[in-house]
């Protein structure tokens, strides 16, 4: 029963870092229809970044943690002014681009800190469990767990809140509309943009916490499954994604377990999901 | 221009296009027999194994580059799972030959066929979606190909250290180092193969049907074709030559590793075939020497004084391959849509025919 309390508790907050990665992908495509290759990159620069700082000025303040999430949002928004905008409505470019950014940064980081991954000082009540229903869960897991619902919470405030929100939701819905409505809709991408690195400096300092190292291929190995997720719960929707990171992150962590091929289930579940419902479990539009 | 004219422009080029390879694969046939400088862009001479290992190795590249521009350029499908069919030939093979006692000409047939009937079905399952659910769908595929070499199922993978090539059954004249010219042979024939079953489909009425598809799936629909089928066709040829690539690749390498069948190395792939110009099969052949070549001897470079003594913030960029590569990936996607050949033609002032048609805002 702990075994089973320990793999459900361990793979919601998987899950978290999941969504933290999702949501920034499922809003850019929803909103601008490019698929961001680059996402990875910014989760492993920010998780640097942290460890830079954290390694430097100590690791009791959350500075380090800021400094991520900075990083993250600066990096973020630069790649769409930059590379993004001036590749405007040619999708598959702007693919193109993200995956030329993608390689060169994932190179960069191996020759700035090396290619094999870097073990890290945690605050120690972050290695410390808290003892649930006889599991020892170690706390990591419930930070990012925490993190990622008031990212979910946030997000959805902001989008059903603000006015920014009001022009990104209905964006995604009809973005030519939008245009001829005279709302420049250019402001709103650099905004997702900037939301999306934000979500994944969070996902980059927790991740590093939640497997004690960081790595230049973190971003990317997390990337495959956030683009999973992603399409699982069908591309552009919050609450899709959301459900999708949980229910891969914990279907992978019980197979894992069991049966050691918890990576294939994965895979296995996307062809059946996109077999039946090719849009996803809370998409709408048809792909 | 009328259209008659236009054809007999496009035979005469079909006839340069020949005369032109024919040319080129008498001279790279010859190679192993000459005594050419490397230039800095090959390790020694021409007939040097060192050498000529490099130059198979590029022209297995390009084959692979040229299945891919089957799936991408010619009938517009962003696949991110082309690895996996690659793969398939480089552990197919190698587990048959080491499990087995099947000579090696079976031994590749059987990989062949089993390697057709799985790009089906898989192929079949991804093209229920199109564009960057496909996109998905193939990476999926190719990254749960991955996890299985990764993972070592009973052994018959290798996982990380990778699969040493059994050469029990393996005729004599492609083992040892000795030998890599009978290797360097077999790359060329599998690269002339590939590129004229490519040039075939492009020029047979296919080939118009994958290229119609492309363009506007629903007009040929209305014209009563199949796009399904069609882009099936297009899918399956593209993984099938990939499987041939890669079973001659197990053999110039002597193994395989799990390396060449991650997503990064389909992403190399794309960067090949963008770097070249996307549709354009002199394109391709010109973008995946030019990216093997960088790839291989911009690690050389790396080791050279002038940028060991470099500081830092310039010495870490340029001593790594693929940050130049990616870099310059990206430059050409924005500042020269077409890549290389777009290059090429604007030096020849040709007024370009294939002006991808713009979409609808």
């Amino acid at each position: 029963m702990s075994t089973f309390i320990l793999l459900l508790i361990t793979g919601l907050g998987l899950g978290a870092l999941y969504f933290l990665v999702a949501s920034g992908l499922s809003l850019i495509y929803g909103l601008m229809g490019v698929l961001n290759f680059a996402h990875g990159s910014f989760l492993t620069l920010s998780a640097f970044a942290g460890w830079e700082v954290g390694r430097r000025i100590g690791l009791d303040t959350l500075t380090g943690f800021l400094v991520a999430i900075l990083v993250g949002a600066i990096v973020a928004a630069l790649t769409e002014f930059l590379l993004i905008r001036p590749l405007y409505e040619r999708h598959i470019e702007q693919v193109l681009v993200t995956v030329g950014l993608s390689l060169a940064t994932v190179a960069l980081f191996e020759g700035i800190w090396g290619p094999d991954p870097i073990n890290i000082q945690r605050m120690p009540w972050l290695i410390e469990t808290t003892t649930i229903a006889g599991a020892p869960v170690p706390n990591s897991v419930f930070i990012a767990i925490g993190a990622a619902v008031l990212v979910l919470i946030g997000l959805l405030v902001f989008l059903r809140k603000t006015r920014y929100g009001l022009i990104i939701r209905a964006g995604v819905e009809n973005r030519s509309m939008v245009t001829a409505l005279g709302i420049d809709v250019r402001r709103a991408f650099t905004l997702v943009f900037t939301i999306g690195g934000i979500a994944a400096g969070i996902g980059g300092v927790l991740a590093s916490n939640y497997f004690g190292y960081v790595s230049p291929l973190m971003g990317g190995s997390l990337l495959i499954f956030a683009f999973i997720v992603t399409v699982i719960g069908g591309l552009g929707s919050l609450a899709g994604a959301a459900v999708a990171s949980i229910l891969v992150a914990v279907l992978q962590q019980f197979t894992n377990y069991y049966w050691g091929y918890g990576d294939l289930i994965v895979v296995l579940l996307l062809a059946v999901v996109l077999l039946v419902r090719p849009q996803g479990l809370l998409g709408r539009k048809a792909a | 221009m009328s259209s008659q004219a236009t054809s007999k422009k496009r035979i005469a080029g079909g006839w340069l296009e020949l005369a032109v390879a024919v040319a080129i694969v008498a001279f790279l046939a010859l190679l192993p027999m000459l005594n050419l400088p490397g230039l800095g862009l090959l390790p020694g001479p021409t007939y040097t194994p060192g050498s000529l290992h490099l130059m198979a190795y590029i022209m297995l590249m390009v084959s692979l580059a040229l299945s891919y521009h089957m799936i991408f350029g010619l009938a517009g499908m962003l696949s991110f799972g082309h690895a996996l069919y690659f793969g398939i030939g480089v552990y197919g093979l190698g587990i048959v030959l080491q499990r087995t006692d099947i000579p090696l000409l079976p031994a590749a047939l059987i990989v062949l066929v089993i390697g057709i009937f799985v790009t089906h079905i898989l192929g079949a399952i991804s093209l229920r979606v199109s564009g960057i659910s496909f996109a998905m769908v193939t990476l999926a595929f190719a990254q749960a190909g991955n996890v299985f070499v990764r993972r070592n199922p009973g052994g018959y993978t290798g996982g990380d250290e990778g699969l040493a090539l059994a050469t029990s059954n393996v005729p004599d004249f492609f083992i040892g180092v000795v030998n890599t010219k009978y290797l360097y042979w077999l790359a060329l024939a599998v690269v002339v193969v590939v590129f004229a079953v490519v040039a075939w489909i492009e020029y047979s009425r296919a080939g118009h049907g994958i290229a119609a598809t492309r363009e506007n799936e629903m007009r040929v629909r209305v014209l009563g074709g199949r796009p399904f089928v069609v882009k099936l066709i297009a899918f399956v040829i593209g993984g099938s030559l990939a499987i041939v690539t890669g079973m001659a690749f197990l053999l110039l390498q002597s193994g395989a590793a799990h390396t060449h069948t991650t997503a990064e190395f389909t992403l190399t792939l794309l960067v090949m075939v963008v770097l070249g110009g996307v549709g354009r099969r002199w394109g391709v052949v010109v973008g995946a020497t030019v990216y093997t070549i960088l790839d291989q001897r911009l690690v050389a470079l790396a080791s050279h004084d002038a940028i060991r003594e470099l500081p830092a913030v310039l010495r870490i960029p340029l001593s790594e391959p693929l940050f130049i590569l990616g870099t310059l990936f990206i430059l050409i996607v924005m500042f020269l849509p077409g890549g290389l050949s777009a290059l090429v033609d604007r030096f020849r002032k040709v007024p370009v025919e294939d002006e991808p048609i713009k979409e609808p805002v």
